[in-house]
């Protein structure tokens, strides 16, 4: 189920972003770092603090990566990811 | 069954006489970008919009009529994709204003056919709620109900139109499946819908967690990951095969445009040779003659037969973009982008443009960004249109021969006509680095695209879109093309002396090339080939038809084919510069004239002429020197 509040996980592993990710690792997505119109953007597409975020498939060169979240299958550019800080699930 | 007390929008007794008996409605197809709102809307209307299977290919209203089973009609108006009612871009400000019946030109719709993808409901139902807080009767359209019951998701329908307060439909609108309860609703009654509780708008967590609740209060199952989709991603995407598969792409569509048409052309060719004799042979010798054998029939001809070129270019546009390999493209090319500072959705506006430029530029509306959107603009005339590839294949057969390269991959042929293709691109995207490093300097835009899955192109999607191209070509050949080609011919047998026409050189025709002639010899062009530049103004393959009709005017080449006929006139290196000199020059009227309507002046239309104008003299030019 969709967690909106972000600070019930379980152990908070140091904060790092979605550019940490590597390709099937699985965050929490906590908090978009960008202007509000920017992350409005991202929030509608399911970028939303609380949600699961999957690393999956990328561009050759790694940038951009497509992001499973919220069903569908988003890719972001690095620049971007960058600004989406995460907590990971567990530590690995 | 005309019963329609709820809905303001049909007093009886009002617009035309001549109208059934409930007035023409408005309805307004609303929903998120790929949600399938235009196969719907082509569905309801019978009317051909492109449609394709990456977001944002609906940029303006466009408007059909919808015909109900007891003969009233409905005006159906498709709107390009929104996420919300906050627009940010100009296409999202389209289907604002029209909703809110701010649209010049554009009635406010009197219901909503809200469309959204039901094989990701938790996150599309987040729209129900500004568009069920705007009043307005609505039927929610849960779409793609094959994929979702194939993924073994589910939904009730009905539990969720009791949570909404609406009529809930589930459809396939590609397989027409539960199209009949669109048409029931848009015959019905149209009450105003009654959600039970909507959450605050301007907060997306909130409408999110909105969205699942109804959505789980409807049972909504989300679908399976699509496994497909999956699989061919990490073979389209994987680090080392990816590429590959994307060269192999471009490569073999490009051999199979060249070499699959070519004997249709031919053939072709020999048609019009032949029913041209024909011609010549039933009418009366004189002006009449002339005008239809040697102006219209080989001019216009020759053009004509490039349909088949066009036609597999555009079938392989089609297959790609609607089974959703495009998006995968565009990833694959994305860190180009980055480079040369453009934005992720440049890209789709660059794609189209390998089409045509002018629906390119109109799809520039999805760029937020202002500068971005004008470098957009600017660069995308230098993509490979399908008016370029007439011109190319014509020279490239006269010129090039047909030997095979790296051991029967491609042929000389086909690699001339690839490196126009690099060639465009790479023109295109070292503009941009130039633009984008100094006028047009901009913060970067966050890349955003959403991958939809891999879905079969249908044979009827293909089809028509064949159909519409072709129609397309057919209509430029018999207008554009048409009129240059009998002005051309006028202009050829002017100034009469002692009753005779004048030798095609010493012509209003001859002497307009002949004044030109001193600006491209040093291109290696003669007169000839300068008539044939003048006309292409109009629209880039008119050039063929100019040649085809002067070559058929002049005696000494009455004879030859067309290919032929350039070889006595042209050097292997005028050809190259030919070829260059097209590849970069901004040839095409409806170009310009979208440019400065998209950018809403003069001063962006003219600069670009003039860049591209240069830069294509100075290409031709060192062609010319460097290998003739």
């Amino acid at each position: 189920m969709l967690q909106l509040s972000s600070n019930n996980g379980v152990a908070d592993a140091p904060l790092g972003s979605l550019v940490d990710l590597q390709k099937g690792d699985a965050a929490v997505l906590e908090r978009i770092e960008m202007s509000p119109e920017d992350s409005r953007r991202l929030m509608e597409l399911g970028f939303l603090p609380g949600t699961r975020v999957i690393a999956g498939c990328c561009a050759p060169g790694g940038d951009p990566r497509v992001f499973q979240v919220d069903g569908s299958e988003i890719a972001l550019r690095r620049d971007t990811a960058r600004k989406l800080k995460i907590r990971r699930e567990r530590n690995m | 069954m005309s019963q329609c007390g709820d809905c303001h929008e049909c007093s009886p007794g009002g617009v035309a006489t001549l109208s059934p008996p409930a007035a023409l409605k408005a309805v307004a197809l609303v929903g998120p970008p790929n949600s399938g709102k235009t196969t719907l809307f082509n569905r309801l209307t019978g009317m051909r919009q492109k449609v394709a299977n990456f977001p944002g290919v609906t940029v303006e209203q466009h408007s059909g009529i919808a015909e109900l089973e007891d003969g009233r009609v409905v005006n159906i108006i498709d709107l390009p994709g929104i996420y919300s009612l906050a627009p940010r871009s100009e296409d999202e400000q389209v289907a604002y204003d029209v909703l809110h019946g701010r649209r010049s030109g554009a009635e406010k719709p009197g219901a909503i056919l809200l469309v959204l993808d039901s094989t990701n409901l938790g996150r599309h139902l987040m729209l129900a709620a500004p568009i069920l807080a705007l009043g307005v009767p609505t039927l929610i359209i849960l779409n793609m109900a094959d994929e979702l019951a194939s993924r073994k998701g589910k939904v009730d329908a009905k539990a969720l139109s009791d949570q909404l307060g609406a009529p809930v439909a589930l459809i396939n609108a590609r397989g027409g499946h539960g199209i009949h309860q669109v048409f029931d609703f848009l015959a019905g009654a149209m009450p105003a819908p009654q959600p039970k509780l909507l959450p605050i708008l301007q907060d997306v967590p909130k409408c999110r967690e909105w969205a699942g609740a109804v959505g789980s209060r409807a049972a909504y199952r989300a679908p399976i990951a699509p496994k497909w989709t999956r699989r061919l991603d990490r073979l389209f995407l994987h680090p080392v095969a990816g590429p590959i598969v994307f060269l192999l792409v471009v490569v073999g569509v490009i051999r199979t445009i060249f070499m699959a048409s070519a004997p249709i052309t031919e053939a072709a060719q020999r048609g019009f040779e032949i029913s041209g004799k024909w011609l010549a042979s039933v009418l009366p010798d004189g002006l009449l003659q002339s005008l239809l054998v040697e102006g219209i029939w080989r001019g216009v001809g020759s053009v004509l037969v490039f349909l088949p070129q066009v036609l597999f270019l555009f079938l392989f546009i089609g297959i790609l973009e609607d089974s959703g390999y495009l998006a995968r493209a565009a990833l694959i090319a994305d860190r180009t982008m980055a480079k040369v500072g453009l934005q992720g959705k440049s890209f789709i506006p660059l794609l189209s443009a390998y089409g045509c430029a002018v629906p390119a530029i109109m799809a520039t509306r999805t760029i937020e960004n202002k500068r971005d959107r004008i470098a957009t603009i600017l660069i995308a005339p230098f993509m490979t249109c399908s008016a370029r590839l007439p011109v190319y294949a014509l020279l490239i057969a006269a010129f090039i021969p047909n030997r095979p390269l790296l051991g029967g991959l491609l042929t000389e042929q086909v690699a001339a006509l690839l490196g126009l293709y690099v060639l465009g691109f790479l023109a295109a995207v070292g503009t941009a680095k130039l633009l984008k490093s100094s006028v047009l300097k901009s913060a970067q835009a966050p890349f955003l695209l959403e991958m939809p899955s891999y879905r079969w192109p249908t044979l009827q999607s293909l089809g028509l879109r064949l159909l519409d191209r072709a129609v397309v070509f057919l209509r430029r050949a018999g207008t554009v093309i048409l009129l240059v080609t009998v002005i051309l011919w006028v202009m050829a047998h002017l100034p009469y002396t002692d009753g005779k026409p004048p030798a095609i050189g010493d012509s209003v025709a001859g002497t307009l090339g002949r004044t030109i002639e001193p600006i491209i010899k040093p291109l290696g062009f003669n007169w000839k080939i300068g008539i044939g530049l003048i006309s292409s103004l109009a629209a880039r393959e008119t050039i063929v038809s100019t040649l085809g009709a002067i070559y058929g005017m002049d005696p000494e080449s009455q004879a030859f084919d067309l290919q032929r006929a350039l070889r006595t006139d042209l050097t292997v290196g005028g050809a190259f510069a030919l070829l260059i000199f097209f590849a970069f020059a901004m040839q095409c009227i409806s170009t310009i004239a979208v440019v400065r309507r998209e950018t809403g002046g003069w001063k962006w239309p003219i600069l670009q002429f003039t860049y591209m104008g240069v830069l294509a003299y100075i290409g031709a030019f060192i062609a010319n020197h460097w290998i003739g």
